[in-house]
């Protein structure tokens, strides 16, 4: 990995290097703006530490891939932008059902399809959770600099080791391409998740007596003839297409991530001691809503931020408590309202939520989010 | 007169029992060119620990679900990407995709032609029955042109791929056409690809009497393993650019290509080494 110490890194190379520190060693990927750079720094670094770079057919290619890869053992991930994080839903899926860790990065840009390449968007939230069909529960980060897409990659693979799902980074364009300092920590000072194998064949049978809600992966290539499929299956892996299967297993896959919201999800608060009105945002789009805090704050208005670090599972809990505290809400993302309405979901009508929304191409500027509160507040 | 049934098979010992009865129909010929593919493992002596099979969606993408070896069953069309991914990170594993005509030729034909172009070491078993019978027998890349199936009740109006033409075309390094009925031939090109390195391909051509053969006037399983018997031709290295064929008329099967080049994984191996010997 690199030196300890402090680098000048874009968002895109932060992510990879993150990816390289975190253990990843194993990239499968098709070029895609604003995500290209991650492939291409990778394919230079992942041969160097051991690892590999494959160059697929497609994304639908990439993820299935990474999923294979996964499954022999080694730590593996994928970079993607909107229109490749559509084409990998379908397996997203089988990663949700196999129980793979992976991780995908997904640098947003302007959509729907092809839409604004070069240019930012924050569209694919709800994709994230929702695009894949049937009912499932994935985790999604959100960094909001550089030195974060460093850190949660190493977290990223963390959660997705620790909770054998994938994990899906939501960055964007704009801090893809945004240069900042970035601290690398001494490589022992980071601290990785291990993956929990089975032990010996055996526990295959314990898992079908009670199944872990996390059970441990069988190793590949060790004699336990493992099978493993996206159909409905039993903790041995085996097929079983039955209204009870279905209940046991799918609603362990959601419950995995659900009853361990508390453990995954992570708020970054900015000024919200006293604040009377928050504002939510996520992604490059932080930057702007923490300079307008400052600067609604220099007028004497009590404005906090509470920005999303993780954005699935959504803080549900966070926002209920928050709202028996505060006056209003206002939400800023880059598209026509998404964490808005997980947002509005969760405070129960207790306040009001108010939405600034932009359909892509920019992220908001700091004085258009200080006027919108102002005139919330005239 | 006692009658003895018979519960045991030669290679029970590489089948998950406990999964039997298969879902197979009877007079498939799935089963055939599997039995033949489990005695080639038997007779190299390979172990089975490190055999993977890894199929996607359809009849004989059931197959990873009864082989008693570390096995995946896939999305659609998409055993050989997962296959390429484990192949990199595990060489030390004898990786075999192991599907269906339209599960590897039109849901994932884009996988097969850079996988074999890439030349990624991972041996693909397609077994052709003409037809999607999982779902129940409409039309594929492989239906035989003026055939009929569910989708094509007036007999199929496009032309069909040629396999080892395809697979050839796209740098596959091993190439052969058998059929369910060329069961020792079969499991010698087995044996022959499984000791190549590279991207190597077997089509096995087989009945599928309940969805395309009941339609097609090739009733039962039987009639269809007369048809191979009477129309088929051996012509090894024959040029796969001649090995089309119209249903009705000859098919040629056999080894039509068995070279060598290195493959992806040997090159990012090599590359592995330069770099940490600190060469560029």
């Amino acid at each position: 990995m690199l030196k300890a110490g402090f680098h000048y890194l874009s968002g895109n190379i932060a992510i990879a290097e993150g990816a390289i520190a975190a253990g990843c060693r194993f990239f499968g990927g098709y070029p895609i703006t604003p995500s290209s750079e991650i492939a291409e720094h990778l394919s230079r670094r992942l041969p160097q530490v051991g690892g590999t770079y494959i160059q697929m057919e497609d994304e639908i290619g990439s993820i299935v891939a990474v999923i294979g890869a996964s499954w022999g053992g080694a730590k593996s991930m994928t970079a993607t932008s909107g229109p490749g994080l559509s084409l990998m839903m379908e397996n997203l899926g089988l990663a949700v059902m196999t129980e793979t860790p992976l991780v995908i990065v997904d640098v947003q840009r302007g959509g729907p399809s092809t839409g604004l390449p070069t240019l930012v968007g924050q569209g694919d939230v709800m994709q994230a959770k929702w695009g894949s069909h049937g009912p499932y529960e994935i985790i999604a980060i959100s960094p909001e600099s550089p030195q974060e897409c460093f850190d949660l990659m190493i977290r990223a693979f963390n959660l997705s080791e620790e909770y054998r799902v994938p994990v899906l980074v939501l960055t964007d364009e704009v801090l893809s391409h945004l240069y900042e300092k970035v601290k690398i920590p001494p490589a022992s000072k980071i601290k990785l998740v291990k993956r929990k194998y089975m032990k010996s064949p055996k526990d295959f049978d314990k898992q079908l007596k009670k199944w872990d809600l996390v059970p441990p992966m069988p190793p590949t290539g060790e004699g336990f003839a493992y099978h493993m499929t996206g159909l409905t299956h039993d903790a041995r892996g085996y097929p079983n297409v039955s209204e009870e299967m279905q209940e046991l297993l799918v609603r362990r896959l959601n419950d995995k991530i659900r009853l361990n919201a508390d453990k995954i999800v992570d708020i970054d608060e900015f000024m919200m001691d006293d604040a009377e009105c928050v504002l939510v945002g996520f992604g490059s789009v932080s930057r702007s809503i923490k300079e307008a805090a400052i600067r609604l704050r220099n007028e004497g208005k009590k404005v906090g931020v509470a920005r999303l670090r993780t954005i699935w599972p959504f803080a549900t809990k966070y926002f209920d408590e928050l709202a028996d505290k505060v006056r209003k809400i206002f939400v800023a993302e880059v598209n026509y309202g998404q964490v808005f309405l997980e947002v509005e979901r969760a405070v129960h009508g207790k306040v009001p939520v108010e939405l600034f929304e932009k359909m892509g191409g920019m992220i908001h500027r700091p004085h258009e989010i200080v006027e919108k509160v102002q005139e919330a507040y005239a | 007169m006692t009658v003895k049934f018979v519960t045991s098979h030669p290679m029970d010992k590489y089948l998950r029992t406990e999964r039997l009865p298969h879902i197979w129909c009877p007079g498939c010929g799935v089963g055939s060119v599997f039995d033949a593919f489990l005695h080639a493992v038997d007779s190299l002596g390979i172990d089975p620990n490190k055999l993977y099979i890894v199929s996607g969606i359809g009849c004989t993408g059931r197959a990873a679900g009864y082989a008693k070896f570390d096995s995946f069953h896939t999305t659609h069309g998409r055993p050989i990407p997962f296959a390429v991914g484990l192949k990199q990170v595990r060489p030390d594993l004898h990786v075999v995709v192991m599907s269906g005509d339209g599960d590897l030729f039109s849901i994932g034909g884009n996988h097969f032609v850079h996988a074999a172009r890439r030349n990624n070491d991972i041996l693909v078993v397609a077994m052709n029955n003409f037809t999607y019978g999982m779902t129940g027998g409409q039309v594929a890349p492989t239906t035989p042109t003026g055939t009929r199936a569910t989708t094509s009740p007036y007999g199929n109006l496009e032309h069909h791929l040629n396999l080892p033409y395809f697979a050839a075309a796209c740098g596959a390094t091993y190439v052969a056409r058998w059929s369910s009925l060329h069961v020792r031939r079969l499991k010698d090109s087995f044996e022959e690809a499984l000791q190549r390195k590279g991207f190597r391909f077997i089509e096995a051509i087989g009945p599928c009497p309940t969805a395309w053969g009941r339609i097609n006037a090739v009733r039962e399983g039987i009639d269809m393993m007369r048809y191979l018997r009477d129309n088929t031709e051996i012509r090894d290295f024959e040029d796969p650019k001649n090995v089309g064929f119209r249903w009705g008329e000859k098919i040629i099967v056999g080894k039509f290509k068995d070279e060598e080049k290195p493959t992806f994984e040997e090159s990012m191996a090599e590359l592995r080494e330069k770099l940490r010997r600190g060469l560029k």
